[in-house]
């Protein structure tokens, strides 16, 4: 196995070109997981945590832009307040241990059904920034994934960072696991409000081949809120959301649940997050 | 060091340091690395196998398959059954095959991958129900026929559980040049390894030396032999040492795990609540190979009513060979089972009887003189009622813990945000059980233990050398407290436990310290007895004379001479075997018998709170009570009574291996989920020191009866909680809410 340690982005990206195949790797939560489970051996390795530019974040026209390499801890530490839903999903993930390593670059990377940012990046409309040395694109998360652990990079691209902007309201993140701390999303939700724009964005992470948007629970809900005065939504309002979200959902059974139990319990979720953001 | 006084694992600063050296650690100068070749089909014949490519592959230097196994192919506990390496037919998935040494673990694990084994696949047997019977244990206990006025029936379901040994399976095998070799290994029972590896290995004992390596942890799945076999065989066949160290997902197929089973009973109770009969079906599925599992299946046979006066009782207890995982010895060995079963059954009879389900619990509880369903009757204290009083005493915790920041921590779903409230309800459980202390059916049981006394700077020292493994349970420690009090003197060396003194038995069944530590207390009095010889021959004292503070003192407590004056040169030596009372074998019709060498008994209570919308579980409380006859080491008992409580929690709400097709799905602590810290709560305990009259210092073992349960006292608490008939265990929130 071939181990590539680039200095500094550009170098990065020179590599990345030379050797399309290579598995970029920061925190190494998902990468050394996989190479101790002996799923697949990479012909080579990209030690991306030498490139100092990967773990700085800012301000970028609005949005916040974070880099690939910014760890769960430090976005519930230093983005907790600006990005709450984000922090909320980053909080599930694994153990302190985990947290200070693992980043939200590397979940999109790795772009797992289950990976706990993706629901709030879903809800909050953010971008993937991609990166190679024919330039620079953003994609919008919701088209990012494109397939189990599969995403719309090129080979020859590297994420660079995300953009999303500060929360326009309330946002919640919910998941249910089978167990208190340290697990595995049996599936998850997460819910923005944006009452400036009257907008509500979804996500649902590990009920299906991709995380995805709730779409049509969405449009339904948007219209039902009564943004002007605030009045709580109908229980038969609330009720539909939690079906819509349920239906948006394409579940599986496999070892961490059924899939009519993630269809429950994400339209028990639903109906909880928008209570808890509504209110 | 006394019997008695809490004393700290001097093993626990390093072990949380980091710098504790586990199996798993060990190197040698020109150490190559094992691998093992597993069977991808849980049934297929073996037509034949290819290692010509592996073995010319860069740094291979052995790739053995069971031809080159030179003495017995098989191996077993009870029955010797499963192969060292796989010939003609593999029996389960991830059965091992060949083995291969290479230079880097990476060499010997590529190299692994490209032996070729050419199978016809075969149809798996995957249930327990169309499982050839491996034992069959009948109890038939009083009328057979009894009728009663309120009969209650149920069924139910257990996955199968792993011991998840933090320390996975390794070892280090060093060639004599001789034609022996030294073995350094994490295991339970050094002798029956040696012995078993002795017969592979076509050499005489002497030959096959075997040294306790780190261990982390074992709960049985180290009672049977995993890569000890195949390092010894590659480091022979290369003449070098050789290391294996098995990964997670290679461990649950490289340890037998706790038998899934389906449990049907039938109680019946007059109106009073007073039992009349028990009938039941016990069916437990053992696996491909046999291991303990005749064993396990007297147990779970055997306590199958738990701890209660059942005049009438006819219990089937059957254990299946399938295609599944082996499935052996866990702690609680067959009375973790049974006690989901009789514990729900005995919550089922309150309800139809309309009465608490304690007070049921406590008339028909057993007490002293009380014979056991197997017609044995239970000497010393048999405080059950007690025990159920005593866990119900505790005051319940009040609602949800703390308030403000941090509170989501302690609802369902914990850091997860599921509930801020919401569909929670709470639920308060109860039960009790009980099980055998040490090896029953008339196995002779005994440990060996050499204790030495000489002076060493000028101060008197004791040795204590002897085969238990210490296996985390602290049994090291309570050999030096032993010593300690016996001899009255203060520096106590526990030498590392190896095969140059006799068998201590297996540090299995909660058995070391009653047998060990009555070798050590007894072989203490011999080497005492000869001191006080000698000090009698050279003082003439008027009075008795005993050691205390590494003096002879008198019957006053006067010091009559020191240790080290009155020892000089000499080194007193002596070697004693303990044997516990004798055990008798189960009648094969009838299971009547005087089975059992000791009862240990332990009640809990379980506090939980539901997300009943989401079937998301939170264990509030545990509260338990214990009779441990005497606490050796007071500190050590709470950590088994925490810790036991701990492994019945997960197989209550989260352990199970998941197998489908003989295949497991879920091979790693990705998706095997053991509890954390915001899973376990405090617990909260009640430990009585009641002794027992027949043991050393009137003690009983401890380890297991947490485990047995705690799980269904939480089951009990779910089911109040959600009015729900839980009949699986472990609960999934589906089995909550759909």
């Amino acid at each position: 196995m071939e181990f590539l340690q680039p200095s500094t982005w550009a170098e990065a990206l020179d590599m990345k070109a030379a050797h399309p195949e290579t598995t970029p790797i920061a925190g190494g939560t998902d990468v050394m997981v996989e190479l101790n489970l002996d799923h697949g051996r990479p012909a080579s390795i990209m030690d991306l945590t030498r490139i100092k530019d990967l773990t700085e974040w800012g301000t970028d026209d609005g949005l916040l832009r974070i880099g690939a390499g910014v760890t769960y801890t430090r976005l519930i530490e230093e983005l907790g307040d600006r990005l709450p839903g984000l922090a909320m999903a980053s909080r599930t993930v694994g153990s302190p241990q985990i947290r200070n390593r693992g980043t939200v670059g590397g979940n999109l990377g790795t772009s797992s059904p289950a990976g706990d940012a993706h629901p709030p990046l879903l809800a909050a409309d953010a971008q993937v920034e991609v990166h190679s040395k024919a330039g620079v694109r953003r994609i919008p998360v919701r088209e990012f994934f494109t397939g189990p652990k599969k995403n719309a990079m090129l080979k020859d691209e590297l994420i660079a960072a995300f953009l999303v902007a500060p929360a326009p309201g309330p946002q919640q993140f919910s998941k249910v696991g089978t167990r208190n701390a340290m697990v595995i999303a049996v599936c998850s939700f997460a819910l923005e409000l944006d009452p400036a724009h009257r907008r509500v964005g979804t996500g649902i992470g590990s009920a299906g081949p991709t995380p995805l948007r709730a779409v049509q629970a969405e449009e339904f809900i948007q219209g039902e809120l009564e943004w002007e005065n605030r009045r709580p939504p109908s229980d038969a309002a609330m009720g539909r959301f939690g079906e819509l979200v349920a239906a948006a959902a394409k579940p599986i059974d496999d070892v961490r649940g059924s899939a009519a139990y993630r269809r429950h319990a994400l339209a028990v979720m639903a109906r909880r997050c928008l209570q808890w953001c509504w209110t | 060091m006394k019997v008695g006084e809490s004393v700290r694992r001097p093993d626990a600063p390093p072990k949380v340091r980091g710098t504790f050296v586990y199996s798993s650690d060990l190197r040698a100068e020109g150490m190559l690395w094992g691998a093992t070749v597993r069977s991808p089909h849980p049934h297929a014949r073996i037509r034949s196998i290819d290692a010509s490519e592996a073995r010319a592959m860069p740094g291979v230097h052995a790739v053995l398959t069971h031809e080159d196994v030179p003495g017995k192919k098989v191996y077993g506990l009870e029955i010797a059954d499963q192969p060292v390496l796989a010939f003609e037919f593999v029996r389960y998935w991830g059965e091992a095959v060949a083995v291969v040494a290479a230079d880097h673990p990476e060499q010997a694990r590529r190299a692994a991958g490209k032996v070729r084994v050419d199978y016809e696949v075969l149809p798996p047997v995957t249930r327990a129900e169309d499982g050839k019977v491996l034992r069959h244990v009948k109890i038939r206990h009083g009328d057979q026929s009894a009728r009663a006025d309120v009969v209650v029936k149920g069924e139910y379901e257990i996955g199968m559980q792993d011991q998840a040994p933090l320390g996975p399976e390794s070892g280090l095998a060093i060639p004599d040049g001789e034609g022996g070799v030294d073995l350094h290994i994490a295991t339970q029972w050094l002798h029956v390894d040696q012995q078993q590896l002795a017969g592979i290995l076509g050499l005489p004992k002497e030959k096959v030396r075997l040294t306790m390596a780190g261990i982390g942890g074992a709960f049985g799945a180290r009672e049977d032999l995993s890569m000890q076999a195949h390092a010894c065989l590659l480091a022979l066949k290369t003449g070098r040492p050789v290391k294996i160290s098995y990964s997670r997902p290679e461990s649950f197929v490289g340890h037998v795990h706790r038998h899934p089973g389906t449990l049907s009973y039938e109680h019946g109770a007059n109106r009073d609540g007073t039992l009349v009969y028990v009938r039941a079906r016990i069916l437990l599925d053992g696996g491909a190979y046999a291991s303990s599992s005749t064993a396990v299946i007297a147990n779970a046979t055997c306590f199958a009513c738990g701890p209660y006066r059942v005049p009438n009782a006819t219990i089937d207890g059957i254990v299946v060979y399938s295609n599944n995982p082996p499935c052996g010895a866990m702690r609680g060995f067959g009375s973790v089972q049974n006690c989901y079963a009789h514990e729900a059954q005995m919550d089922k009879l309150a309800t139809a009887l309309g009465m608490d389900p304690v007070e049921l619990r406590i008339k028909n509880a057993l007490e002293t003189g009380d014979r056991a369903i197997t017609g044995q009757a239970i000497d010393g204290p048999v405080p059950v009622a007690e025990l159920l009083r005593r866990v119900r005493s505790f005051p319940l915790p009040l609602g949800e813990e703390g308030e403000g920041e941090g509170r989501e921590l302690f609802l369902p779903g914990g850091v997860s945000n599921t509930t801020h409230g919401e569909g929670v309800k709470r639920g308060v459980g109860y039960a009790a059980g009980f099980k055998n202390i040490g090896y029953s059916e008339g196995f002779d049981d005994y440990s060996t233990a050499r204790v030495r006394l000489f002076v060493h700077h000028g101060k008197p020292r004791v040795e204590v050398h002897t085969a238990a493994a210490e296996v985390g349970q602290g049994v090291a420690l309570v050999q030096a407290q032993v010593a300690g009090s016996e001899l009255g003197v203060t520096d106590v060396v526990v030498l590392n436990a190896d095969t140059r003194v006799g068998s201590a038995g297996s540090s299995s069944a909660s058995r070391q310290t009653y047998i060990t530590g009555g070798a050590v207390k007894a072989a203490s009095e011999a080497v005492c007895r000869r001191v006080l010889d000698l000090a009698e021959s050279e003082l003439h004292p008027g009075s008795e004379l005993r050691i205390e503070n590494d003096s002879i003192v008198d019957a006053g407590g006067k010091p009559m001479v020191s240790l080290a004056t009155l020892l000089g040169d000499a080194v007193i030596e002596e070697t004693r075997e303990f044997r516990p009372r004798k055990t008798h074998h189960l009648d094969p019709d009838t299971g009547q018998s005087d089975a059992h060498m000791q009862f240990a008994f332990a009640a809990h209570r379980a506090v939980v709170d539901v997300d009943t919308e989401l079937g998301l579980v939170k264990v509030v409380e545990l509260a338990t009570a214990q009779d441990v006859g005497k606490a050796i080491n007071p500190l050590a008992v709470q950590g088994q009574l925490e810790g036991g409580a701990a492994q019945g929690l997960g197989l209550a709400v989260m352990e199970e291996i998941q197998v489908k097709d003989g295949v497991i799905k879920n091979a790693s602590f990705t998706d095997y989920l053991l509890p954390t810290i915001l899973d376990m709560p405090p617990v909260k305990m009640d430990i009585l020191e009641l002794g027992d009259p027949n043991s050393p210092y009137g003690l009983k073992g401890v380890g297991e009866p947490p485990t047995i349960s705690s799980g269904p006292a939480i089951v009990a608490a779910i089911r109040a909680a959600t009015g729900r008939a839980i009949d699986r265990v472990p609960v999934r929130p589906q089995d909550l809410t759909l």
